[in-house]
């Protein structure tokens, strides 16, 4: 028998730390390994330097005609001339101050809910009242703003609109549809998955052409109901659809002592749904909802096809300008830019959430 | 006591818990049985065609604890899922403190009130810190001031000795605690009765104790229990009462020392073989 001293513990060696091991390990630590990488430094090679020249070096930013744009880079003078369009569509011009203003009030309540701790209800307030103090300042009609037709919104600011309404409505839908599915009544059971199914059957195309045409023929006649609410309808009870599915999945990796638990200590049913199910299902669930809210997010340039002009439409009209022919390059990849700002923010933020409702490593 | 045919055992079922009471010798003795809190009579249940549970009846009075054992699938599990309804039974009767235990939904509520049930597998909420586990049910069913609650859930804490966890996660705790939690969680409510469903079974065998340390504290306070549990050692030390399931029936009711030491039926004999001979 033997008594062993303890050890002392030892950097390890130099071939399997820094950087030089981390190029070895991961890209050439075999024959396919090292073709691979080669391959990938040549499509970087043959893709990346010429963009950056047509999008930076060759590109043109000052000036207000395409007469400045001279050469083979990028006018950014286009997007520069045309930046009010991109934003706020045919909104008018004395009247951006509205559009703008709502979006300032976006951030400032969202730095306020971040920065500034507790005063919950406060805060809850204010994101229950934003939305009607944005719909009175951009339609106006009311305290002196002049009328403003959801026909005239446009660009980003309708994208966002639509996408934000979009999401917050789908959301509490879809979730009494996913109850709706789990229901031990056969009838609500039955018309949630017709519903489910059904929507889910058909696409976002026909929906909004079903809201924008058929729709009003239900509607006794001279009532004309705003071509923006309709779009908004069917773009929620379709999106509803979506999130109930993946609220059910989340249901799904619920394990039933959660609800015999619920059960046993008293909670009614929506007690127990509420405070115990639902909050775990949608934990769960979050990177699929997220998926959902980004599809709708890009989905919404859809509604181009019944006669709204969201952002990606926009590139068309301000293409269109005789002053401006040839010019849908810049607008798509500004566009491009933009669409991939907010949808990357979404994946971010998503990311940032479950870590922080992870309760099982905090 | 043995062997009886369910009519005969439903004859004595009321002078069953006394019989044995009285035959007890324990420190218990100062805590008089009072009235029945649960009755079963002639409960059959059935899953598809399969008879789970045949013809079952039990009484059990204030203070009384009974301990319930049986080979798996035997229906005890069931048994006592079915007197706060996790389980519906398709024949006979279960009143809890006199109130049915049926579909009516105030009926069920007032069974819950008076009936806590302690799981295998814990079941806390993973999403809420150990005090919301605790204060979840005294809020919002029972709609106690939050202070109050959060009052009570610290003493029941001190009391299963977590104090100090309450404001982690439940996974952040090793099995034993989070079963001692469970058991906080289940007294929160001021409850008349308290099930237990195999409450050590999915713990490490060096947390076993720390559990029935608990059980054994709530045992001695006179609180009305029913355990289903292989813990043979917790049911000779507490139970007033123990009872032998198997397949779907009881099959001998006893108070321990006879249970242990002189079973009456041969199937009871030969599962005390099984589990303790070894």
């Amino acid at each position: 028998m033997a008594v062993y001293p303890p050890q002392p513990t030892k950097e390890p060696p130099i071939s399997a730390r820094g950087p030089i091991a981390w190029i070895r390990h991961n890209l050439l630590s075999s024959p396919y390994n090292i073709a691979f990488t080669i391959l990938g430094l040549a499509i970087l090679y043959w893709t990346v330097p010429p963009f950056i020249k047509w999008a930076v070096i060759d590109a043109h930013f000052a000036g207000d005609s395409k007469s400045a744009c001279t050469g083979g880079g990028a006018c950014w003078v286009f997007i520069k001339e045309k930046l009010d369009m991109f934003l706020f569509g045919f909104y008018p011009h004395d009247q951006l101050w509205r559009p703008k203003s709502v979006f300032a009030a976006v951030l400032a309540l969202g730095a306020f809910a971040k920065f500034v701790p507790g005063l919950h209800r406060l805060k809850l307030t204010l994101i229950v009242l934003f939305p009607v103090f944005a719909y009175l300042m951009l339609h106006g009609g009311h305290f002196g703003l002049s009328l403003v037709e959801t026909s005239k919104w446009g660009g980003l600011l309708l994208t966002l609109v639509i996408a934000s309404v979009g999401i917050v409505l789908s959301f509490p839908i879809g979730i009494l549809l996913a109850l709706g599915r789990q229901s031990k009544l056969p009838i609500i059971k039955s018309l949630s998955v017709f519903y489910i199914e059904f929507v889910r059957g058909v696409p976002l195309i026909t929906v909004l052409f079903m809201a924008s045409v058929v729709l009003p023929l239900f509607f006794p006649e001279g009532v004309n109901f705003d071509k923006l609410a309709r779009a908004l309808i069917g773009i929620t009870f379709f999106e509803a659809a979506y999130v109930a599915e993946n609220i059910r999945s989340g249901f799904q990796a619920i394990p039933k002592g959660q609800y015999e638990a619920a059960d046993a200590l008293g909670l009614s049913y929506w007690q127990k749904m509420g405070l115990v199910i639902l909050p775990q299902a949608i934990k769960v669930t979050i990177p699929n909802l997220v998926g959902t809210f980004i599809s709708l997010f890009k989905d919404t340039s859809l509604v181009m096809i019944i006669g709204l002009f969201d952002l990606l439409a926009m590139v068309n009209v301000t293409a269109n300008d005789r002053d401006w022919l040839g010019m849908d390059t810049e607008g798509y990849v500004f566009v491009a830019f933009i669409f991939w700002i907010f949808t990357f923010s979404m994946s971010m933020y998503s990311k940032r959430l479950e870590k922080r409702l992870d309760t099982n490593n905090k | 006591m043995a062997n009886e045919t369910p009519t005969q055992t439903q004859a004595k079922a009321q002078e069953t818990p006394q019989a044995t009471h009285i035959s007890k010798e324990d420190p218990k003795a100062v805590h008089p049985l009072g009235e029945p809190m649960i009755r079963l009579e002639n409960v059959n249940k059935w899953y598809g065609d399969f008879h789970v549970l045949k013809n079952i009846n039990l009484e059990v009075r204030k203070g009384e604890i009974v301990v319930v054992a049986g080979p798996s699938g035997s229906g005890k599990s069931t048994m006592i899922r079915c007197i706060n309804r996790l389980e519906e039974y398709q024949e006979g009767s279960i009143k809890v403190k006199g109130i049915e235990v049926n579909n009516d939904v105030k009926n069920l509520k007032k069974v819950r009130a008076n009936v806590a049930m302690v799981f295998q597998h814990f079941n806390l909420f993973p999403h809420l810190t150990i005090l919301e586990n605790l204060t979840l049910a005294p809020v919002w069913v029972y709609k106690k001031p939050k202070k109050e609650a959060i009052e009570t859930a610290m003493h029941y804490l001190e009391k299963v000795n977590i104090a100090e966890q309450a404001h982690k996660y439940p996974n952040q705790l090793s099995g034993g605690q989070q079963q001692r939690v469970a058991i906080a969680r289940a007294l929160c409510k001021s409850p008349d009765i308290m099930l237990f469903d195999e409450p050590t079974s999915a713990l490490d065998p060096e947390m076993i104790g720390e559990v029935l340390d608990v059980m054994v504290k709530l045992a001695e306070e006179g609180k009305t229990m029913i355990t289903v549990t292989h813990e043979m050692g917790f049911a000779r030390k507490v139970a007033d009462r123990v009872i032998f399931m198997d397949a779907g029936q009881i099959v001998e009711e006893n108070d321990p020392e006879t249970f242990f030491h002189h079973p009456e039926s041969e199937r009871l004999q030969l599962f005390l073989k099984q589990i303790l001979n070894h």
